[in-house]
C-alpha cells in the first residue's frame, strides 16, 4: 500500500511503571500485543495492570476476557495491589468474562466457527465503550478445542478483527519449548511481542522483561529487571541511563568535622557517591549514621537501606554513640527500610530501593552494607547492577553512602574492585593492630575532585559520636591506642628532664659568672694597691734624687768649683736613669 | 427465550413430565451452516425423540448477551440442558452418530 508520510505509531500508555519508557510510549495503540511467559512469570499481572491504569488513569475503559481464572479469583489476586476490580466493573469502566471451554462436555461434530466468542467479546467491547482488551491465555482454547485447523484460522481472524475494532489488546501467552508460545501465537500478533522471564540463578529468583518485537517503533533489545511487589509491577529501565548526569559543586558536610577537614575542609560533593569500607566492627555504620544525622539537621530527607541489622538495632546502636536518630524518624525527615540481602535477588533490592527513593525523595541515600547485596548477586553481574545503581542515584542528584564490609587485610582493596571504580570518593577503616589491642584508623584512599589530606587520622567512637585525632607519627612508626598515650606520656616525662637540665646548667653558667665576677673584683682591688704602692715608690724616688741633685749644687756652689762642664755632662745622665725608671 | 421465526417447528412438544430433551441450539445469524444445523437437528430429533423434545434457537446477533450464559464460544452449539448433565455439542450436526452420542441417546458404538 502506498501511504503518505505518517505520523510515528501512536501507542498506548500502559501506566506500568519503567515500561512505558522503554517502549517511548507503552504499546501500540489499536493494536493487538502479545506478552508471553512461562507459568508465573506475570503475564496476567501485566494484562490486568494495563487494564486497570487504563481504566482509572487514562479514562479507557477495558474488557478483560479470562481463559482461565474466573472474575472473583482475579479480583482477589489484585486486591492487595491496591486494584478494586469489583468497583471498577461497577462504574462501568471493567467488563469481565469468563470463558470456560470444558473438553469432556463438549462433542464436536461437523463444521463450526467461534463466531460466539466474538459476539461475546463484542458485546463486552460495546456495553462499555471499551479502548482496551485483554485475552488471557486464549491458548485454553487449544486445550478445549479438537479441530486446530479451525482454530487456528479463526483465531487470525480474531486478531484481525480487533485491529478493525481499533482496541488496544494485550493477549497473553504460555511459553513453549523452544518457541515463544506453545501454540505458536506469535505468528497472529505481527506488531509487539514481549517476554516475560522468571529464572532462578544460584536460589535467587530473578524476572527480566524483553521486547521481542515491536513493530515500528525503536526499542531497547536488552532485558530489563522487573519486580512484582505490592505496589504492583514494574520494570527498571535504569540502563538506558548515561553519564551525563548535572554535577554540583556544592559540598555537603559529613557530619564529623574532623572528616570535613581531611576532605579539603568543606566534606563530600553534592551528588557523588562515597564508599566506606572496613573490616567488622570498624565503624561504617557510624560514619554513615554522622552523615545521615547532618542531612537531618540541614532539614534535608534521608534514607537508609539496612541488610543486616533492623532499623531498631540501628537507632538503638546509634544513640549509644550519642546520635538520636529517631528524632528524624519521627519528624519524617528520615527513613530506615531493612530487608535482608538473600529475601530478594539483586534486581529485586535494586528495583525496591528505586521505588524507594522515588516515593521519599530522599537527598541522601545510605547503603549499609553494600558488600551483603553483592553476596546475593550471581558472580559477573555486580559491576554492571552497581553502575545502574549509582548511576540513578546520581542522575537524580542523591548523594549516596555506600559501607562495604571487607573480610581481611589483604582483602581490604581487592573486594572493593567491583565498585571502587564508580565511586568519587573512598574512605578507608583500618584496624590497626599492635601491642595486644586493635585501634581504628582512618584514611581518604581517593577523592575526585578536591585535594584532601593524606594523613591517617586515629578514629575514636565516643559517647558523643566519632573523634578523629592525630596518630602519632614520629621516630617510633605510627602509633595508636595506648601506644600512642604512652609514647605521649614517655615524651612529656623526657621533655621535663631535659627542662631540669637546662635549668642546672643555667644555675651553673650564673655561679660561674658570679664566680667570675668576684675574682675580676678581687683582681681589680689588687691592681689598684699595687698600682698605688708604684706610684708612690716613684714619687718617693724622684724626690728623692731631686733632693740628690740639689744637695750636689749646694755642695758645689759651697766649694766654688769650676767644672762646670763635668758637672754639666754628669747631670743629664742621671735625668735620663731617673726618667727610664 | 426467543425462538427464530425463521425456523418453522423450532419449538417441539412440551416436556412437562422431565423425561423430555430440552435442546438449544445457538446460531450467529442465518447463515447456511445455521440453517444446516437446525435442519440436521430437527431430523435427528423427530427419527429419534419424537414427541419427547422442545428445541429453542437463540440467535446470538440478535442476543449477544446470552452468548455468557451458556459458555458459547463456537457456533453452532447444541446445548442439551435436560436432563444433566449439561452436554454441548457443537458444528453444524452432520454426523447424525455424534449428534445421538452427545445427547446421550445412543451410546458410542
Amino acid at each position: 500500500m502506498d501511504h503518505p508520510p505518517v505520523a510515528p505509531l501512536p501507542k498506548t500508555p500502559t501506566g506500568i511503571e519503567g515500561f512505558d519508557e522503554i517502549t517511548g510510549g507503552g504499546l501500540p495503540t489499536g493494536r493487538p500485543s502479545l506478552v508471553c511467559g512461562s507459568a508465573g512469570c506475570g503475564k496476567t499481572l501485566f494484562a490486568i495492570s494495563f487494564l486497570v491504569h487504563g481504566a482509572a488513569r487514562f479514562d479507557e475503559p477495558g474488557v478483560f476476557m479470562s481463559f482461565e481464572e474466573s472474575p472473583d479469583e482475579l479480583a482477589q489476586n489484585v486486591a492487595s495491589l491496591g486494584f478494586d476490580l469489583p468497583g471498577l466493573i461497577q462504574k462501568k469502566k471493567l467488563a469481565f468474562d469468563h470463558v470456560r471451554v470444558e473438553k469432556n462436555e463438549i462433542e464436536e461434530t461437523g463444521d463450526y466457527d467461534l463466531e460466539g466468542l466474538f459476539i461475546r467479546l463484542g458485546y463486552a467491547i460495546d456495553s462499555i465503550g471499551a479502548k482496551r482488551v485483554v485475552l488471557d491465555t486464549i491458548e485454553s482454547l487449544f486445550s478445549g478445542l479438537t479441530n486446530q485447523g479451525i482454530l487456528r484460522a479463526e483465531l487470525r481472524r480474531l486478531l484481525r478483527w480487533l485491529k478493525d475494532k481499533g482496541v488496544t489488546a494485550v493477549i497473553t501467552g504460555e511459553r513453549g519449548e523452544g518457541t515463544l508460545t506453545r501454540h505458536g501465537l506469535e505468528e497472529y500478533v505481527s506488531d509487539a511481542v514481549i517476554l516475560l522471564d522468571h529464572r532462578v540463578i544460584e536460589e535467587i529468583s530473578t524476572r527480566r522483561l524483553r521486547i521481542v518485537k515491536y513493530r515500528g517503533s525503536a526499542h531497547g533489545t536488552n532485558e530489563y529487571p522487573f519486580l512484582i511487589d505490592e505496589e504492583g509491577i514494574a520494570v527498571l529501565p535504569v540502563t538506558a541511563l548515561s553519564l551525563n548526569h548535572a554535577v554540583s559543586p556544592e559540598r555537603i558536610s559529613t557530619g564529623i568535622a574532623r572528616l570535613d577537614t581531611m576532605l579539603g575542609g568543606k566534606g563530600y560533593y553534592r551528588g557523588t557517591t562515597v564508599l566506606v569500607s572496613g573490616t567488622a566492627g570498624s565503624g561504617k555504620t557510624s560514619v554513615s549514621a554522622h552523615f545521615v544525622d547532618a542531612a537531618c539537621r540541614r532539614g534535608e530527607r534521608a534514607m537508609m537501606f539496612l541488610f543486616e541489622e533492623s532499623p531498631a538495632q540501628v537507632t538503638r546502636n546509634m544513640k549509644s554513640i550519642g546520635i538520636d536518630l529517631q528524632q528524624w524518624v519521627d519528624r519524617g525527615l528520615l527513613e530506615l527500610q531493612a530487608a535482608r540481602p538473600s529475601t530478594f535477588g539483586l534486581e529485586m533490592h535494586l528495583s525496591r530501593m528505586h521505588r524507594a527513593v522515588e516515593r521519599f525523595k530522599p537527598k541522601v541515600v545510605v547503603l549499609d552494607p553494600v558488600s551483603s547485596l553483592l553476596s546475593v548477586a550471581p558472580s559477573g553481574d555486580v559491576h554492571g547492577t552497581m553502575t545502574r545503581l549509582v548511576d540513578y542515584l546520581k542522575s537524580a542528584g542523591i548523594t549516596a553512602l555506600l559501607t562495604n564490609l571487607t573480610r581481611g587485610k589483604s582483602e581490604v582493596e581487592s573486594t572493593d574492585v567491583a565498585i571502587s571504580s564508580i565511586v568519587d570518593t573512598w574512605l578507608l577503616v583500618v584496624a590497626l593492630e599492635s601491642n595486644g589491642e586493635r585501634n581504628r584508623g582512618l584514611y581518604v584512599l581517593k577523592a575526585r575532585g578536591m585535594s584532601h589530606s593524606n594523613q591517617i587520622r586515629e578514629f575514636i567512637l565516643t559517647d558523643h559520636g566519632i573523634d578523629l585525632i592525630d596518630v602519632y607519627a614520629g621516630a617510633g612508626g605510627v602509633l595508636t591506642g595506648s601506644a600512642r598515650l604512652s609514647q605521649e606520656a614517655e615524651e612529656r616525662a623526657k621533655g621535663l628532664v631535659e627542662e631540669q637540665e637546662l635549668e642546672r646548667r643555667q644555675r651553673a653558667l650564673a655561679r660561674l659568672k658570679t664566680a667570675f665576677d668576684a675574682e675580676l673584683a678581687a683582681l681589680q682591688a689588687r691592681f689598684e694597691t699595687e698600682q698605688a704602692d708604684l706610684l708612690s715608690g716613684i714619687s718617693q724616688h724622684q724626690a728623692r734624687v731631686a733632693r740628690v741633685g740639689e744637695d750636689r749644687r749646694t755642695m758645689a756652689r759651697n766649694r766654688r768649683a769650676d767644672a762646670a762642664n763635668g758637672d754639666e755632662r754628669s747631670k743629664p745622665r742621671d735625668d735620663v736613669g731617673v726618667k727610664e725608671r | 427465550m426467543e425462538t427464530a421465526e425463521a425456523f418453522p417447528g423450532a419449538t417441539g412438544p412440551a416436556t412437562d413430565d422431565g423425561k423430555g430433551q430440552v435442546l438449544r441450539l445457538y446460531i450467529a445469524g442465518q447463515t447456511p451452516r445455521s440453517i444446516a444445523a437446525f435442519a440436521n437437528l430437527k431430523r435427528i430429533c423427530e427419527e429419534h425423540l419424537a414427541g419427547r423434545y422442545r428445541i429453542e434457537v437463540i440467535d446470538l446477533v440478535q442476543n449477544p448477551q446470552l452468548a455468557a450464559g451458556d459458555q458459547i464460544l463456537a457456533v453452532p452449539t447444541l446445548v442439551r440442558r435436560l436432563p444433566e448433565p449439561v452436554r454441548k455439542i457443537i458444528g453444524d450436526l452432520s454426523d447424525a452418530d455424534r449428534v445421538l452420542v452427545g445427547l446421550d441417546i445412543r451410546s458410542a458404538v
